[in-house]
C-alpha cells in the first residue's frame, strides 16, 4: 500500500519493523507504536486547541464589530500562546477547606473526557482511533465523565456560588442529554449500526441532513446545551453566578476547563459532521488520500464550531427554569415523535425508490416541526391570556 | 488484540495531558499562600455561615426522570440497530414502547413535577 | 499468565478495594465517588469479557445517571457529610462470623466449578452482538414481553417518585 494511501499504516508497520529490528517483543512493540499514534493525535489535537483560542476571540470580536487581538503577531496569532505561557505561571491557590483530591481531579477527569471521544472519530476511511462496535454511545459515556467532573468541581470548592453553579449545570446537562440520545438513534436507524464509519459510509447516496433535518437542528440544541455555552450557559454565566463551578479554580486547572471546553465544542461540531454531514465524505474526495479527507472533516467540524459560536454572540440567556421546562416539556416528547415517525417511514417506504424515500423524510420532519410549533404556540397563548386574564380581573376588582 | 486496549490507551494519554499541564504550572507558578488568598469568593466579602445550600428537592427528581429516560434510550439501542432489517412489527413494538414513557412523563408534567419551584 | 490474566487481575484488585473504600469511608461523597470507581471497574470487567455494549452502557447508565443521583440524594438529605459514629457497633463479632462463614461457603461452592481458569471465549468475528440483541428485543419467540414489561416498570418507578414528592410537597 503506498503511503498516500494510508500512511499511518505505514509508518506504524515501519516503526513496528524498526523495534522488532531491536529485538522487542511484537506485541510490546505494537503496544509502544499505538501509544505513539495516540500521542501524536492528542498532541495536534492540544495544538488545534490553542488555535481554537484564537478563533474564538476573534471571533466574538467580529460578532461584535471590534477587531479582537491583534497585537501580538501577525493578527494576534502568538496571542493564545502568550495565554497559556500566563496560565502556566499563574498561582495555584487551593481554597482552604476545600477536598484536595476532588478538587485537583476534576479539571482532569473534564480534559480526559473531551480527549477520549477522539478515540472513535473517523478521520479519513482508514484512519480512525477505535473502530468499536458501540461508538455512538461511547459519546454519551464520555459526557458521563464530563458530567461527573463538574459536580466534582461544584462540591469540592467549598464555595456556595460554585455548589450552586455545578448543580445547575449538572441538571441541564443530564436533561438535555435524553434529546441527544434519541437523535443519536436517528442515524442509528438510517445507517444500521452504531459504528462512526459505517454512519458515514452510509452517507454515500445523500447525507443524513438532508433526510432529518430536525433531527440535525434538535441535535444542534442538545449539544450546545451539553457544553454549557450560551444561550445555556447560566451555570457560568458571569454576571449571575460569577464563574458557576470553576470560581477557585485558578491557572492552569482553569486553562483546562477553559480550553476543554472549546475542544469540546469543536468535538461536537465533529460529531455534528460525521452525524448528519458526511464525516470525511465529499463527492468521492475523501478516497484519493487520507491528507485530503483530515482537512474535509476538519473543514465541517470548524463550520460546526463556527455555528456554534454564532448561536453563543447572538442569543441572550435563558433562565434555568426555562431551559428545564423547554427540554421536558418539549424537546423531549418532540424528539421522541421524531424518532418513532422516522422509524415507522423507514420501514414502510424502505422498498420505495430513494427518491421518494428522502423527499419523504424531509417533508415528514418539517411537517412535525411544524406541528410541534403550533401546539407550543397555542399553549403559550392559552397561558398568556391566563395570566392576563388574572391581571385584568383584578383590575376590575379594585376599579 | 482487543480493541479496547486502545481506548485504554486513549484514556491513559488523555489523563497524562492535564496531568502534565497542571504539573507544569505547579512547578513554573510561585506559591505564596496566604491566609486572604485561601479564603473562599463570596462577591467580594467575607463568607458567611456553613457551605450547605437548602437543596432543592427539585433536583432529585429531574435527575430521576432523566434516570428512566436513560434506561430507555439504552433499551432503543439495539432495537435502532436491527431496525433496517424488521419489519412492521417491531416498529409497532418500539413505539409502543416509546408511547408508554411518554404517557410516564406527561403525568408527572401534569401533576407539576416538572416545575423548577 | 497471559496478559489478559494480569489485566483481569489487577482490575478485579482494584474494583474489590473501591468497593471497600465505599463502605469504610467516613465521607459520604468521597462514598459515592469510589461507588463511581467500582463501576468503572466492572464496566472495564465487561470489556475483558468482549461485551463492549454492556460496558459502555454501564458507564452511561450506571456512573452518567445512578451514581449522579446518589450525589443528588446525599446532598439532599445530610446536612453534615461526615459520618461521626464509630466504624463498628457491638455485634462486629457475628458479622465477621456470617461473612466468613458465606466466603467459605462460596469458595467451596465455586471451587467445584471449573470455568474459573478460562479466558473469556473468542467472539467469532462478524458476530454482531448489538444487533442480535436487537432482533431478540422485538422477536414474539425472544424477549419482547420483558421488553414491554421494561417500559412499564419504569413508568411505575416515575409515578412513585411523583407519587413520594408530591405527598412531601
Amino acid at each position: 500500500m503506498s503511503f498516500w494511501i494510508n500512511p499511518l499504516k505505514v509508518a506504524a508497520d515501519w516503526l513496528e519493523g524498526l523495534l522488532t529490528g531491536w529485538g522487542l517483543d511484537p506485541t510490546l512493540a505494537h503496544v509502544l507504536v499505538a501509544f505513539l499514534g495516540v500521542m501524536l493525535l492528542i498532541v495536534i489535537l492540544m495544538v488545534i486547541d490553542i488555535f481554537l483560542v484564537w478563533i474564538e476571540r476573534k471571533t466574538v470580536a467580529r460578532f461584535q464589530d471590534r477587531l479582537g487581538p491583534n497585537r501580538l503577531g501577525p493578527f494576534g496569532l502568538i496571542q493564545p500562546f502568550a495565554d497559556i505561557i500566563k496560565l502556566i505561571i499563574k498561582e495555584d491557590t487551593t481554597p482552604g477547606g476545600a477536598d484536595k483530591v476532588v478538587y485537583n481531579l476534576a479539571p482532569i477527569l473534564s480534559m480526559m473526557s473531551v480527549l477520549v471521544v477522539w478515540a472513535v472519530v473517523p478521520l479519513a476511511p482508514v484512519m480512525l482511533g477505535v473502530d468499536l462496535n458501540v461508538g455512538v454511545l461511547f459519546l454519551i459515556a464520555a459526557g458521563a465523565i464530563g458530567t461527573l467532573s463538574i459536580i466534582m468541581a461544584g462540591w469540592s470548592s467549598n464555595n456556595k456560588f460554585a455548589l450552586i453553579g455545578g448543580f445547575r449545570q449538572v441538571a441541564v446537562m443530564v436533561a438535555f442529554e435524553i434529546p441527544m440520545l434519541t437523535m443519536l438513534m436517528i442515524p442509528t436507524i438510517l445507517a444500521g449500526s452504531m459504528n462512526m464509519n459505517d454512519i458515514i459510509q452510509a452517507q454515500g447516496g445523500r447525507w443524513f441532513f438532508l433526510l432529518s433535518p430536525l433531527g440535525a437542528l434538535i441535535f444542534l440544541i442538545a449539544a450546545i446545551a451539553e457544553l454549557g455555552r450560551a444561550p445555556f450557559d447560566l451555570a457560568e454565566g458571569e454576571s449571575e453566578l460569577v464563574a458557576g463551578f470553576n470560581i477557585e479554580y485558578s491557572g492552569m486547572k482553569f486553562g483546562m476547563f477553559y480550553a476543554g471546553e472549546l475542544l469540546h465544542a469543536m468535538t461536537f461540531g465533529g460529531i455534528w459532521a460525521i452525524l448528519f454531514f458526511g464525516g470525511y465524505r465529499f463527492f468521492g474526495l475523501e478516497l484519493v488520500s487520507p491528507f485530503l479527507a483530515i482537512p474535509i472533516f476538519l473543514a465541517k467540524a470548524l463550520i460546526g464550531y463556527w455555528i456554534i459560536m454564532w448561536v453563543k454572540y447572538t442569543m441572550m440567556r435563558i433562565r434555568i427554569d426555562q431551559m428545564l421546562i423547554f427540554n421536558w416539556v418539549f424537546l423531549t416528547p418532540l424528539s421522541f415523535v421524531l424518532l418513532m415517525v422516522t422509524a415507522l417511514l423507514n420501514v414502510l417506504l424502505r422498498d420505495a425508490s430513494t427518491w421518494v424515500y428522502a423527499v419523504s423524510m424531509f417533508a415528514s420532519n418539517l411537517l412535525v416541526g411544524w406541528i410541534a410549533l403550533e401546539v407550543a404556540r397555542s399553549m403559550s397563548k392559552k397561558e398568556r391570556t391566563k395570566g392576563e386574564g388574572n391581571s385584568l380581573s383584578l383590575r376590575r376588582g379594585v376599579g | 488484540m482487543n480493541e479496547w486496549l486502545y481506548v485504554a490507551l486513549f484514556v491513559f494519554v488523555g489523563l497524562l495531558i492535564p496531568v502534565g499541564a497542571i504539573a507544569a504550572g505547579f512547578i513554573f507558578g510561585p506559591k505564596k499562600a496566604n491566609p486572604i488568598k485561601k479564603s473562599t469568593y463570596e462577591c467580594g466579602i467575607e463568607p458567611v455561615g456553613e457551605v450547605w445550600v437548602q437543596f432543592k428537592a427539585q433536583y432529585y427528581i429531574f435527575a430521576l426522570v432523566f434516570l428512566v429516560f436513560d434506561v430507555e434510550a439504552v433499551f432503543l439501542f439495539p432495537w435502532a440497530v436491527k431496525l433496517g432489517q424488521l419489519g412492521l412489527y417491531a416498529v409497532v413494538e418500539g413505539i409502543l414502547f416509546i408511547t408508554i414513557l411518554i404517557v410516564g412523563l406527561v403525568y408527572t408534567w401534569r401533576k407539576g413535577m416538572l416545575e423548577w419551584v | 499468565m497471559s496478559a489478559e490474566q494480569i489485566i483481569f487481575l489487577v482490575v478485579g484488585v482494584f474494583t474489590l478495594l473501591a468497593g471497600l473504600m465505599v463502605v469504610t469511608t467516613r465521607n459520604l461523597i468521597h462514598a459515592a465517588l469510589w461507588l463511581v470507581a467500582t463501576l468503572f471497574g466492572v464496566a472495564v470487567l465487561y470489556t475483558l469479557l468482549n461485551a463492549g455494549f454492556m460496558a459502555v452502557v454501564q458507564v452511561v447508565v450506571y456512573i452518567g445517571a445512578i451514581a449522579i443521583l446518589f450525589i443528588f440524594a446525599v446532598m439532599l438529605t445530610r446536612r453534615d457529610l461526615r459520618d461521626r459514629g464509630p466504624q463498628m457497633n457491638r455485634n462486629w463479632w457475628a458479622g465477621a462470623l456470617i461473612a466468613l462463614l458465606t466466603f467459605a461457603g462460596l469458595f467451596f461452592l465455586l471451587s467445584g466449578w471449573g470455568s474459573a481458569s478460562r479466558v473469556a471465549g473468542v467472539i467469532p468475528s462478524g458476530f454482531d452482538a448489538v444487533g442480535q440483541l436487537g432482533e431478540q428485543l422485538v422477536s414474539p419467540q425472544a424477549y419482547v414481553l420483558p421488553f414491554e414489561v421494561a417500559s412499564v416498570l419504569l413508568v411505575a418507578a416515575m409515578v412513585g417518585a411523583v407519587y413520594t414528592a408530591f405527598n412531601r410537597k
